[in-house]
């Protein structure tokens, strides 16, 4: 542990529900979502957001699930705007209708996140299993018409790579300002159906390759952001920026967590804010110290060059492929256990050829309750 | 590349970026989507009085007086170009703000 005083969390993410009207196959909530206990309520939110705050955090972000299925939104915005936040609201839009949205706007809400899955109503309503592609369009004209930049974010995986053209065409066609082309990352639901979601390296290039294309056209009309995907890489993310450095999130069932899939990573206590005050937890617990900084790193990564660049990279990934939350991220090609990744790619080239078969399973509580498992 | 700053124009935040005094930071910051810029005095001092009321010269003079000082001119107008560029100012001209 550092002797010197952690910095004081930036970012604090409301998870607030795991309900979702959408039942996408690559989300990264944990698989047995179905058996976390019952949400926090009002109040307890309003705590968190206020202890936050106090801490010196200055982003407050509420996602999901949709977190517009739950009817307080507009009230837990409108008291982190009067505190200071900016805050951020990350949504599918199912349920951000034009009333609501302009309670929204009233409470001061600064920033519309909206996903999107694909750009066709096919391939849209395939991979969310719903009937949802028109809905989100509408969404995007009505935030327009509030004045918020249209900020657009979409998941890229096997099924949709390939429409990538298509994709940021009709980011064009909505006037989005902005838009995320993130890789999926292997989280969750996405593990589950890693597979079957993971795009070949020539996929890959095809689709960075068609952005750079648009990026050279559109100029500072559109920003066009490209997330690639860990396992094609051969160095790992600084997760979160460091565990416990910047970022709180919070799930719907109140555990305070270093990043927003850790509740999967067993042997640890995760705290219950309704039990303790946000300012012991991110200081004080065990759960938020022991990854944190660089001293508890294992070789390789303790006498790299570059364990301050990426602090050995994702905890949760290194837990789900090697069973060792400590381990170095195997994405990193220093890694001894690199060998798993090439096996992932391998595994993926099987089912895209068609030689294995790897059916999707879409994220609903019921399949949640029967897998009764983190990821 | 930069544009040349309009004669009359009356800087203002950007859109995307609420401006703030930060306790916590013990600075003035701008906030963005996800994100956060950090300001030194200066610069801090500069954006505070970028109310899209204020014309450059009245900004320049309000400086000047607050901080008992001359000259400053070109050290605003050099940063209120690069505040531009990142989007941290648009500018009102004085017809648009009559409108």
């Amino acid at each position: 542990m550092n002797n010197q005083r952690p910095p004081h969390p930036l970012w604090l993410l409301a998870e607030v529900t795991y309900r979702c009207p959408l039942h996408c196959a690559f989300c990264y909530n944990p698989v047995d979502f179905a058996a976390a206990g019952p949400e926090l309520t009002t109040e307890e939110w309003l705590r968190v957001i206020r202890q936050a705050r106090a801490m010196g955090a200055a982003q407050f972000g509420i996602s999901g699930g949709e977190p517009m299925l739950r009817d307080d939104i507009e009230i837990l915005v409108a008291e982190a705007r009067q505190l200071g936040f900016y805050t951020n609201l990350i949504t599918s839009g199912i349920g951000l209708t034009a009333p609501r949205l302009a309670a929204l706007k009233a409470a001061g809400l600064d920033h519309i996140q909206l996903s999107f899955q694909d750009a066709s109503r096919e391939a849209n309503d395939l991979i969310t299993n719903t009937r949802t592609f028109e809905l989100k369009q509408e969404v995007t004209r009505l935030t327009k018409a509030h004045g918020y930049p249209t900020v657009i974010n979409c998941v890229l995986h096997a099924a949709n790579i390939n429409h990538v053209d298509r994709i940021i065409e009709m980011a064009v066609e909505l006037g989005a300002e902005y838009l995320e082309l993130a890789n999926t990352q292997y989280h969750g639901w996405g593990f589950l159906n890693r597979s079957a979601l993971m795009p070949s390296a020539e996929q890959l290039r095809q689709a960075e390759a068609i952005t750079e294309q648009w990026r050279a056209r559109l100029g500072k009309r559109m920003k066009i952001f490209f997330v690639a995907p860990d396992y094609q890489e051969n160095r790992p993310k600084k997760c979160m920026n460091g565990w416990g450095e910047v970022f709180l999130s919070v799930t719907p069932d109140g555990l305070a967590l270093p990043c927003h899939t850790a509740r999967m990573l067993p042997g640890f206590a995760f705290p219950d804010v309704r039990k303790q005050d946000l300012a012991s937890i991110w200081y004080e617990s065990e759960a938020f110290n022991r990854f944190r900084g660089t001293a508890w790193l294992p070789e390789p990564c303790r006498s790299c060059d570059e364990k301050e660049k990426d602090h050995g990279g994702c905890r949760c990934q290194a837990f789900m492929l090697t069973g060792d939350a400590g381990a170095t991220d195997p994405v990193c090609e220093k890694s001894p256990q690199h060998g798993l990744i090439d096996n992932a790619l391998k595994l993926a080239a099987e089912v895209r050829s068609g030689r294995l078969d790897q059916p999707i399973i879409f994220r609903d509580p019921k399949t949640s309750r029967q897998l009764k498992r983190p990821f | 590349m930069t544009t040349p700053l309009p004669a009359e124009g009356r800087p203002r935040i950007g859109r995307l970026f609420r401006f703030q005094w930060e306790a916590a930071q013990q600075a003035y910051v701008l906030l963005y989507p996800e994100g956060m810029v950090k300001l030194n005095q200066s610069a801090g001092e500069i954006l505070r009085r970028c109310d899209g009321q204020c014309s450059v010269a009245e900004v320049v003079a309000d400086l000047e007086r607050t901080f008992a000082t001359s000259g400053l001119q070109g050290e605003v107008e050099a940063f209120l170009a690069m505040a531009e560029e990142k989007g941290w100012v648009s500018w009102d001209s004085a017809a648009e703000s009559a409108s």
